[in-house]
């Protein structure tokens, strides 16, 4: 098999990812990670026993409905999930760091320089009152105190190069930029200083299609350039299918599977994977919407055994019961549901 | 852009001190009562001069003060008079100018309303931000609840308590006068140190009632931005959380402050004049306090004109300073 995948490898490039996949050490592994929010109305489980591996080039797309625990997931590995909501445990592993085991000031860090988040900058993310440069040059010193003021500067023009923004921008402020133009400023900030990991929190939301585009093109470039490990979060499964590796799908608070976006879109596995591929218009069936039925539950009041089964079309007895744990099916793609309990290779 | 704003700002500023003086000139004018009868009569009644020669010496003075000359002549007068400060004389202490007891009380006022107002702003804002933001020690957050119960004391009660409390029970401080009695005026430490005694209290009262509005006022906008995505991003982006504080939190909650600052300036007077009335301060307060009760109406009318014309000033000023704080501000 590995003869195969280096042959492959030889020929184009395009899969040397899925070489790195198999061979090459993850830059970042996700093990068991745990999120209550404490309510007033009870405890909210956001984020259950969560875990996946990513290597370095590797593009993850991450969807589901809201509230179903992709944003929550981000800010748990940025480690900024504010009160009332904790990280109960697990592990966040960039490199062979876990940022779960840093005291404050490392994480403060290891922000940034081993993992960079890109929020959905259009609206709202850069300071009215400070100029995009200075935006950048704190953001760099706060983490190289030592570099010389020229070092930085350099450091930020090249960072807006990349993401095709006029060295000009620097001078200005937010309000004179497009919105598009503060998603890329956004998107240079996160990689001023070179992360392994970086998330990008729903970037292409609140921007038009074309700009949505562009947005998602800059990230691909930037991506290659600095060779990070993405994680994209959104809703837009047709967006993402053209520019991620491989796709997670997650649901109240559960990755319930996570394969190649060839598989996924070809062949998912978990009947809500499923469901949400067959609800994607398509030119051919045109006029027929297909959603969901149901609603997705409250993570206060979770349905028994797998909280998707009372939607679910394939739903076993056992499923109401019996809470499914993630499995490896052969090919190495990972499902959550009670279908696959023959075929996993070891789970 | 930037020029036009300028410009309009002060053709605005002209015209609140154009209308303001107007308003100045009329009022009194409207009224039935007579200045210089009022005055010169008081005199005549104490002995001294004939009803014969009062009416001579109202007729000289009138003329003197121009009194004589149809309304839009004096009016005229009186306008160029403002564009150079001179509001005339005043009549109890005729013949010292209006100006002159503005210039000599004034510096007393401007100590004492210069530091006090900077001061409770600066403390206010601060205690205000701290107390609103989530990662502060709760300790630290704690200091501005007692300020922000003092809100609701005026000056004078708290004026009141600090007299009887500090200066009467414990006899800390003096209970009241701009310097000790029997000290002279000079430019050496033992005066300057005096003089200092002598203004704690006053400042006291004034900060501790000023300083809870500010906290409130800044807490609400704290809260209000440390919600902001560009904050989160701020500390997504690894920044120490002073820098965070500084230039991300306080800076943008800092921007409805200071329209408030140039809004408080108007009030800040009338809390001195009642302030320097209870510590028996040589500032303007007292000396309007003084005119009011002996009828001097040039000077009221002077001291309320310059009073006017000084806050207009400053609001100016801090409407120039606005657009260096925000930049949304300047292309608007």
């Amino acid at each position: 098999m590995n003869v195969t995948l280096m042959q492959s490898a030889m020929e184009s490039s395009t899969p040397m990812h899925a070489l790195r996949a198999a061979t090459a050490d993850p830059v970042l592994r996700v093990r068991n990670l745990e999120v209550t929010y404490y309510t007033d109305s009870g405890r909210a489980k956001a984020l259950d026993n969560v875990s996946f591996t990513l290597n370095s080039g590797e593009k993850l797309g991450m969807v589901g409905e809201s509230g179903s625990g992709k944003s929550t997931m981000a800010l748990a590995m940025m480690r900024m999930i504010k009160p009332p909501g904790r990280i109960e445990g697990g592990q966040v592993i960039v490199g062979d760091t876990d940022l779960m085991s840093l005291d404050q000031e490392g994480m403060r860090k290891a922000r940034l320089s081993k993992i960079a988040y890109i929020p959905q900058g259009a609206m709202n993310s850069l300071n009215p009152v400070m100029r995009i440069g200075a935006q950048m040059v704190d953001a760099v010193k706060s983490h190289l105190p030592g570099e010389p003021k020229a070092a930085i500067e350099a450091r930020c023009r090249r960072a807006l190069q990349s993401v095709d923004l006029d060295a000009s921008v620097f001078r200005m402020y937010a309000h004179e930029l497009s919105g598009g133009m503060k998603q890329r400023v956004c998107i240079a900030i996160g990689i001023l200083l070179d992360p392994h990991v970086i998330i990008a929190d729903e970037p292409t939301s609140a921007l038009d299609v074309v700009t949505q585009r562009q947005v998602m093109e800059t990230i691909d470039n930037v991506q290659k350039q600095i060779n990070a490990a993405v994680i994209l979060i959104g809703h837009d499964m047709g967006l993402m299918a053209q520019f991620v590796d491989k796709v997670a799908v997650m649901y109240a608070g559960r990755l319930v599977e996570m394969s190649t976006v060839r598989e996924m879109f070809t062949d998912p596995k978990h009947p809500y994977a499923r469901a949400l591929i067959s609800s994607l218009p398509s030119l051919e069936n045109k006029g027929v919407f297909q959603g969901i039925p149901g609603l997705a539950p409250s993570l206060l009041r979770l349905p028994s055994g797998c909280a998707f089964h009372p939607r679910c079309s394939s739903a076993m007895a056992m499923c109401g019961t019996t809470r499914p744990e993630p499995r490896i099916l052969p090919g190495g793609r990972s499902v959550t549901c009670h279908l696959y309990d023959g075929e996993a290779s070891h789970g | 852009m930037t020029f036009k704003l300028v410009i309009r700002r002060l053709v605005f500023l002209v015209l609140v001190i154009w209308a303001a003086s107007t308003i100045v000139f009329f009022i009194p004018r409207l009224s039935s009562r007579n200045a210089l009868r009022e005055r010169f009569g008081e005199l005549a009644r104490t002995g001294g001069f004939s009803p014969e020669d009062l009416e001579k010496i109202i007729a000289n003075m009138n003329q003197q003060f121009g009194l004589d000359q149809p309304l839009l002549t004096q009016y005229w007068h009186y306008l160029g008079n403002i564009v150079r400060l001179d509001f005339g004389y005043s009549l109890y202490r005729y013949p010292s100018t209006v100006s002159d007891l503005i210039a000599q009380s004034l510096p007393w006022t401007i100590g004492l309303l210069l530091v006090t107002t900077i001061l409770s702003f600066v403390i206010g804002n601060l205690l205000g931000a701290i107390s609103a933001w989530p990662r502060a020690p709760g300790w630290l957050r704690g200091f501005a609840t007692p300020f922000i119960l003092l809100t609701g004391v005026p000056p004078v009660i708290m004026g009141i308590l600090l007299l009887f409390f500090i200066g009467f029970r414990l006899k800390w401080l003096p209970l009241g006068g701009a310097y000790s009695v029997g000290v002279v005026p000079t430019w050496t430490w033992v005066f300057f140190f005096d003089l200092m005694r002598h203004q704690i209290l006053p400042a006291l009262a004034l900060i501790f009632g000023s300083v809870g509005g500010w906290v409130l006022s800044m807490r609400g906008m704290g809260i209000t931005i440390q919600g902001e995505d560009y904050v989160n991003f701020a500390e997504h982006k690894g920044l120490t959380a002073g820098r965070i504080f500084r230039d991300y939190y306080v800076r943008n909650a800092m921007l409805p402050q200071v329209t408030g600052f140039a809004l408080a300036l108007g009030t800040v007077v009338t809390s001195a004049i009642i302030v320097e009335g209870l510590f028996g301060l040589p500032g303007i307060g007292t000396m309007l306090n003084l005119a009011i009760r002996s009828n001097d109406f040039p000077t009221i009318y002077g001291i309320v004109l310059f009073i006017t014309i000084a806050v207009a000033v400053l609001m100016t000023v801090v409407e120039f300073i606005l657009p260096l704080l925000d930049p949304r501000i300047r292309h608007s």
